[in-house]
């Protein structure tokens, strides 16, 4: 964990709702994809907590939904503010257990931090197969940002109207993954892990009040006892999970 | 004793500010950002006899001057802290920290103190009889005076450590439940936990807090906090450490002020996990305009 000074570089809207942060500054405390940085916002007294979409030596990149009046206020922040974030929080995605070709599946903002992922084991000369869900074709994003990494996703809209009409557990037929990777709803990812039959890697969302793991207010219960989303997570093992919700 | 020194019920510490119990969990998390030394001490997160899983999920709600969480006292039991959280603390921390006990029973409260008072790392218990997010628990024995009362006599009966109790503002007279506690043997108190409170989303229509209740703390109490120690320190001899939306140096200058004698900052580290740092950085300067040479000198003082 590190607390730096990040300068908005970019602020620009994806989709009705979704938009992509650019922000400039320190991002050595992030190690791995899956990991999460959290914003003081000003007027607002917590942190709101966001996946790393994507990052490089010069900042993040971050997808944020406008899901309430914090998210709101963030459409209005402009190149040159500066925000004081926490970086470099939770666990992250584990590289090493990806095995030969691995999944990715992602739906809506839970999208963000599989383009961070595909791109390092992209690095490490393994080529995942990613599978994006959006309710429809207006809500697709980083469509362009994968292509750019030279992964094409198969998309997956509930209204069918972007590429297949359904859930993303609707694209896995016949896919025998060594190894998956999901972030999205709860029951996206209830549905994904019941349906993969290898190993794999979920991410939570959680509503978090530090966000570094003290207050205990993102607890799960998992098989082996209560962990925080925000520090033991937010990416947990299928078998260690409990699905209780 | 530098200019920041102040004495808790004997023991001295280095400076007035204190992280609150359940904003700062163990320490470690802390330890990644600071030298937790720089802290006279903290209290840590409130311990029960058996592990506690806390609440259900949403546990946290924001309001418009702070927040309110339903934890509901989440811990790992007193065994598992003394095995696992004080030898782990011990390689970060190197001064007494304060145990924050909670429980369910008179014999709870006082078989966890009892155990952690025996512990070298632990100089004071801070027995909590206010946690307003557990049933059967907690803040009932924190508002009767008689009930507080009797949980302070039986931890003072068995604990050789000072004993601070930590009272709850969801009272109708503090005052009488802080002279209950202090009659009956409590060597320091600390006010207030958090304010009894709710919000309601409205998408659901339905409580936010899966506990439909939780406490509210952060800058939005200060006042309420302020008030509370004002009152109460007039009113008992021992000492007071003034807890309630302390953010700045100022707003513990003013607790001082009050009469408290020390502060404990609580869900400003959750915001900004530097906050007891900056303010410590920051007090010699308040005290420098004020013209006070040691912050001893303000305790009490608006009390005139």
């Amino acid at each position: 964990m590190k607390q730096s000074k990040y300068i908005v570089k970019e602020n620009t809207p994806l989709s009705p709702r979704m938009s992509r942060l650019r922000l400039l500054g320190d991002s050595s405390a992030i190690t791995r994809p899956g990991q999460f940085v959290s914003l003081a916002l000003p007027g607002f007294f917590l942190r709101r907590p966001f996946s790393v979409c994507d990052w490089d030596a010069s900042g993040v990149q971050l997808v944020y939904e406008q899901v309430g009046k914090g998210t709101g206020a963030m459409r209005a922040l402009k190149e040159g503010d500066t925000l004081d974030v926490l970086t470099g929080l939770g666990n992250g995605f584990d590289l090493d257990r990806a095995g030969a070709s691995p999944l990715l599946v992602g739906g809506g903002s839970g999208v963000s931090p599989m383009l961070g992922l595909a791109r390092r084991l992209l690095v490490r000369g393994v080529k995942p197969t990613v599978v994006l869900g959006f309710a429809s074709r207006d809500e697709v994003i980083l469509r362009e940002d994968f292509r750019l990494l030279g992964v094409t996703p198969l998309f997956t809209t509930a209204d069918g109207s972007f590429g297949l009409r359904g859930l993303v557990t609707d694209a896995l037929a016949g896919l025998e993954p060594s190894f998956f990777y999901a972030c999205g709803p709860v029951a996206m990812l209830r549905a994904v892990a019941e349906k993969c039959e290898a190993d794999g890697q979920l991410s939570f969302d959680a509503r978090m009040g530090c966000g570094f793991g003290v207050c205990m207010g993102c607890t799960r219960m998992t098989q082996s006892g209560p962990k925080r989303v925000c520090r033991d997570g937010p990416v947990f093992d299928k078998e260690e999970i409990v699905w209780e919700d | 004793m530098g200019r920041l020194s102040v004495t808790l019920c004997g023991v001295e510490l280095s400076n007035p500010v204190i992280p609150a119990s359940g904003t700062f969990g163990y320490g470690h998390e802390f330890a990644e950002l600071f030298d937790l030394d720089r802290l006279g001490t903290f209290s840590f997160k409130g311990t029960t006899a058996k592990p506690r899983f806390g609440n259900p999920a949403p546990r946290i709600a924001e309001a418009s001057a702070g927040m309110l969480n339903a934890v509901g006292l989440q811990n790992p039991g007193v065994d598992a802290v003394i095995a696992q959280e004080l030898p782990k603390l011990a390689k970060v921390f190197h001064k007494p920290v304060i145990a924050n006990v909670s429980g369910f029973s008179v014999e709870e409260y006082a078989s966890v103190c009892a155990k952690l008072d025996a512990c070298p790392q632990v100089g004071w218990l801070e027995v909590n009889v206010s946690c307003p997010n557990v049933h059967g628990g907690g803040m009932s024995f924190g508002t009767d005076p008689a009930a507080a009362a009797e949980v302070t006599r039986a931890v003072k009966a068995v604990a050789a450590k000072p004993v601070i109790v930590k009272l709850s503002p969801n009272v109708t007279d503090i005052v009488s439940i802080a002279r209950a506690c202090e009659d009956a043997g409590a060597d320091a108190l600390s006010l207030i936990n958090t304010v009894l409170a709710m919000r309601i989303d409205l998408k659901t229509r339905r409580p936010v807090l899966a506990n439909v209740t939780g406490g509210l703390s952060g800058p939005a109490i200060f006042p309420l906090a302020l008030r509370m120690v004002w009152q109460v320190s007039q009113a008992v001899k021992v000492p007071v450490i003034g807890v309630g939306g302390v953010q700045s140096a100022e707003d513990a200058v003013e607790m001082m002020l009050a009469g408290a004698t020390a502060v404990q900052v609580g869900a400003a580290n959750l915001v900004d996990p530097r906050t007891c740092l900056a303010i410590i950085d920051e007090l010699p300067a308040v005290l420098d305009r004020m013209g006070v040479q040691n912050i001893t000198e303000i305790i009490g003082g608006a009390h005139g």
